[in-house]
């Protein structure tokens, strides 16, 4: 392993990621978990931790849970043991979190991805379930602090890491890629904003060789941009902090995206005793080889393994395979563009370039994408059998995004009638490519005489007249041809 | 009908069902007694102080509706007969204190499963009853609200936690109560007060809507004045609550009178020997002798048993049991419900105002107790220590059954003390509970059933302990002493007075 230093300092990193599991209901209790409700909606009497209360496990999250340890090719136990981890906060209803301590249900695995070419791996230590604690609401409140409880008993599935990680961008790469398995396999929605998916970073430095250093916890990282910027500031704060002879004390801190910079929230002496034990509330959670092969049988295709299918099945560079499997929807999406054309790079060019620029400008996710993989498809035909120019192919990838095709029609028919309508169609006759080349020639003495100094921008202008005369419909590389020889 | 006190479960029930009762004059009857009896510092002359809360408006609804079921030919198997609640027990008809400050005026917004289900059976809810709080202590002494006193000697304790339950029962100010037991809490106070309770197997009953104290051993169980009644009121209130309780245990409800009258010949009665030694009164143990007589009469053999780590389930006890709660009564924090400091300065001064003006004093220590054995570097030497012995305590047990059908024992080592004589000394109370912890400890099923007077003219009583799931066993083997003996029809003489 290559290991990249800063002012000579080693980088060490380990993550803790919070992953809401996308239940309806709440893991030990029957309240939904919908997210954005009026304040304390959704909240029942176990939420409220009323008294008389018990909390009852919710098998769907620990299906979920099953789904990830399967995923990442962890152990799943078959018996895991939920604790109380105890402490007072006027958002925690119980006054203790049911979380699991000494046993948890997914224990260890990996998670792979690439660092610009280099494969990297960063072994997990453990994942285990837990129940989300409600949120205090410091504004709107003269004098007081408000409590919502709608949030308190969301399941979460908390997934730790040794610490692998050795640089920022490294630690960017691995939440990504722990974010594209978690919704992947469904059982998290991702989103950072609404806080699904949150990332505690674990940053340490050290010189190569020595052991390693004490580690300040960076909590709530809720995008990857800030999680860099971060874990940036973190690192070069403790190299100065050691070049400068202070020792670093372990703490837990926040990141300020409006300063850019981490400061401490609480450090080690302020640190709670948890007194955690078992909940006698709930017995061990029993997981039988009959649970874990009847949801291994129903999960779908892995991202890493289908990019790999996809390298070999379509030909494709590892970079394609790997950005058409951000999301199930795209991997599905380009398959059924390739099932229509048979054309597998120009498909992944189309997604990965005007398709994407487009839902990207527009705030769009795939579902929403007007353009149906079959008139994608039928498109890339059309530019495959050289009837359209890519940039030609556009115009009608523009049409179709508007809805201007014929809904009656089939997707080829559409595409072929919007490329006659439009007069789009590529011209591949030389001989009145020939005449407008001459034209074009004759028009630009000036062009043609610098071309003849020497000069290519010249030349590309020449291209671009003889394309405008053709009304685009010139084949871009004949033109070229044509052109060189004339002036050859 | 002046003495419907004295008429048992069984047959109100049948007299009600032929109506030649009516639930409104059962239920207004009790109602006129436990008027009389409703705890707080001006209680005074017979009260026994045993009600917390009483509701006249709640109580006539019910038994008319009751009574509809009734003329309409409907109802369950103990519809119209009235009882009353542990204040341990949540409740949407009554407000549920716990015997605690810290809830005082609470009203929840669900019943629990074991209220819910007798209710299911017809019965009419009289009110709740007092106890220690939150089930904390053996005297009920540690009631926020008064102490309950004992019908047979009202300068005497009715034993606790469930001492409202033992002393409305004795008194004949209802004729069946709920009870909790922890580590005695529904045998001792049976015990103290003459009459018959039981505590099922962990699990048996839902604890949903029971307000925890030591979760991995509070139990409901059933307080009357028979066998027979335990047994009708045991087959209503258990069964699986798996969407509720996910301690409650997979095993289908059960008519626990089936078995009642099942011969006693041959069966083998453990007699522990650590049971009968030095701290156990005479009195005490000449009683019990009496009644293991009578069952050798009936042809039941005693065999000598070990269960060799008695002594140290005092510790384990008082250890795990306040480990629990700790943690259970982190929820009382001023928040969401219950008692709040008035005008907190900041966060810690709402929760340590709130919490020390809502608990009292044994719900402190022992909030203390459970926080020091899970703290940090103690886990292992308390904790997990006596989770070990808990497991050997269990399993002593299992070696005993090899040997014997059930196991015999006092419940308590004397009678009901005085009002007052250990409440200053809160480890004297904690050794007396010895004969009733290991089998809450193991889970097991435990009964205390009345076998004649001791010393004062108090009850004693013997304590049955079964195997898992064997209740009817118990029950079956308490009801034929009871065929054989009178001890559980002697009443104190408060139990006959007329309401004024």
């Amino acid at each position: 392993m290559s290991t990249r230093l800063v002012q000579g300092y080693e980088v060490v990193i380990g993550f803790e990621t919070h992953a809401q599991l996308s239940t309806q209901s709440k893991i030990f209790s029957r309240a939904p978990t919908a997210f954005g409700a009026e304040p304390n909606t959704q909240a029942c009497a176990v939420d409220l931790a009323l008294p008389g209360t018990l909390p009852v496990m919710n098998r769907g999250a620990v299906e979920r849970a099953i789904r990830f340890g399967l995923a990442v090719g962890a152990h799943v136990a078959e018996r895991s043991v939920f604790a109380r981890k105890n402490y007072f906060y006027p958002d925690l209803p119980k006054g203790y979190q049911i979380s699991q301590y000494e046993i948890p249900v997914v224990q260890g695995g990996t998670v792979q991805f690439y660092l610009g070419d280099e494969l990297k791996t960063v072994r997990l230590v453990r994942a285990h379930l837990e129940e989300d604690a409600g949120k205090s609401l410091h504004e709107d409140f003269v004098g007081m602090s408000g409590i919502d409880l709608n949030r308190a008993g969301t399941p979460l599935l908390e997934i730790v890491t040794e610490p692998d990680i050795r640089s920022s961008d490294e630690a960017v790469a691995y939440a990504k890629e722990l974010h594209k398995i978690v919704t992947w396999i469904g059982i998290c929605d991702g989103n950072m904003q609404e806080g699904s998916f949150r990332c505690d970073a674990n940053v340490s430095v050290r010189k190569p060789g020595q052991p390693l250093g004490t580690r300040r916890e960076i909590k709530n990282l809720n995008s990857f941009k800030f999680m860099q910027q971060a874990i940036d500031y973190e690192v070069r704060w403790q190299i100065e902090q050691i070049e400068d002879g202070h020792a670093i004390e372990q703490a837990t801190v926040l990141f300020d995206p409006d300063t850019g910079e981490t400061r401490a929230m609480r450090t080690k002496e302020d640190a709670a005793d948890y007194r955690y034990f078992p909940d006698p509330d709930l017995p061990p959670l029993m997981i039988d080889r009959e649970w874990v092969e009847d949801v291994r049988a129903h999960m779908s295709e892995l991202p890493r393994v289908m990019a790999a299918r996809l390298v070999t099945q379509y030909g494709l560079p590892d970079y394609d395979a790997t950005t058409l499997t951000q999301s199930q929807a795209m991997a599905a999406y380009f398959e059924a563009v390739v099932q229509a054309c048979q054309q597998p790079k120009l498909a992944s060019n189309w997604i990965m370039g005007e398709v994407s620029r487009r839902l990207n400008s527009g705030e769009l996710s795939l579902e929403q994408l007007p353009v149906s993989a079959s008139q994608l498809g039928a498109l890339i035909t059309r530019i495959g059998d050289n009837t359209l120019s890519n940039n030609a192919g556009k115009q009608v990838f523009d049409a179709l995004w508007t809805g201007e095709a014929l809904a009656s029609q089939s997707p080829q028919a559409q595409v072929d009638a919007l490329i006659e309508a439009k007069g789009l169609k590529q011209m591949n006759d030389s001989s009145a490519l020939e005449a407008i080349v001459d034209e074009v020639l004759a028009a630009n003495a000036d062009n043609v005489a610098q071309v003849k100094a020497g000069k290519d921008k010249a030349f590309n202008a020449l291209v671009g007249q003889v394309m405008k005369a053709s009304k685009g419909k010139a084949n871009p590389q004949q033109v070229n041809a044509v052109l060189k020889a004339r002036l050859g | 009908m002046n003495d419907l006190h004295h008429v048992s479960l069984a047959e109100m029930a049948r007299q009600l069902r032929e109506r030649r009762l009516g639930a409104v004059e059962v239920a207004t009857h009790f109602q006129q007694r436990a008027a009389q009896h409703l705890a707080g510092p001006n209680a005074h002359g017979d009260n026994t102080g045993a009600f917390l809360a009483v509701d006249a408006e709640v109580t006539q609804a019910q038994a008319q509706a009751a009574q509809a079921r009734l003329d309409a030919g409907q109802g369950g198997p103990l519809e119209g007969v009235p009882i009353a609640h542990k204040d341990i027990f949540v409740t949407r008809d009554f407000p549920t204190t716990a015997g605690s400050r810290m809830l005082e005026g609470y009203r929840s917004p669900f019943d629990a499963t074991v209220v819910n289900r007798l209710a299911q059976a017809g019965m009419v809810a009289l009110g709740k009853l007092n106890c220690d709080e939150f089930a904390m202590g053996s005297a009920n002494e540690n009631s926020a609200y008064g102490v309950s006193r004992n019908p047979w000697d009202l300068q005497r304790v009715p034993g606790g936690s469930s001492g409202g339950s033992a002393a409305a029962v004795a008194a004949g100010l209802t004729p069946a109560a709920t009870g909790t037991d922890t580590g005695g809490s529904i045998r001792q106070p049976a015990s103290f007060c003459g009459i018959t309770g039981i505590k099922p197997t962990y699990g048996r009953a839902s604890r949903y809507g029971m307000i925890a104290y030591a979760s991995s051993l509070d139990q409901a169980g059933p307080m009357a004045r028979s066998a027979e009644d335990c047994a009708l009121l045991l087959s209503a209130m258990c069964g699986p609550d798996p969407d509720r309780d996910s301690t409650s245990l997979d095993v289908p409800a059960e008519d626990f009178r089936l078995r009642l009258n099942d011969s006693l010949q041959g069966l083998r009665i453990g007699l522990p020997a650590q049971f009968w030694g030095d701290g156990l009164a005479d009195d005490v143990r000449a009683a019990i002798d009496q009644a293991l007589a009578e069952l050798k009469q009936l042809g039941a053999v005693v065999v000598p048993v070990q269960l060799p780590r008695t002594e140290l389930s005092i510790p384990v006890y008082y250890i795990l049991a306040p480990a629990e709660a700790s943690s259970n009564l982190s929820r009382f924090d001023g928040v969401k419900f219950g008692h709040r400091a008035a005008d907190p300065v900041d966060l810690l001064d709402l929760y340590r105002r709130t919490r020390s003006e809502g608990f009292g004093e044994e719900v402190q220590r022992r909030i203390m107790i459970g926080t020091y054995v899970l703290s940090h570097g103690y886990y292992d030497a308390y904790y997990l220590q006596a989770q070990k012995i808990r497991r050997m305590i269990a399993s002593d047990f299992q070696q005993a059954f090899t040997q014997c059908d059930v196991i015999a024992g006092p419940v308590a080592p004397t009678v009901a003390w005085a009002l007052g004589e250990k409440s200053a000394d809160p480890l004297a109370s904690y050794l007396a509970d010895i004969y009733t912890l290991p089998a809450s400890l193991a889970g097991l099923p435990g009964m205390s059933v009345p076998c004649g007077l001791g010393a004062g003219g108090m009850p004693v009583g013997m304590q049955l302990i079964g195997n898992y799931l064997q209740e009817s066993r118990l029950l079956n083997v308490a009801h034929q002493l009871q065929r054989q003996t009178d001890w559980h029809q002697q009443r104190p003489a408060l139990a006959s007075k007329e309401v004024a």
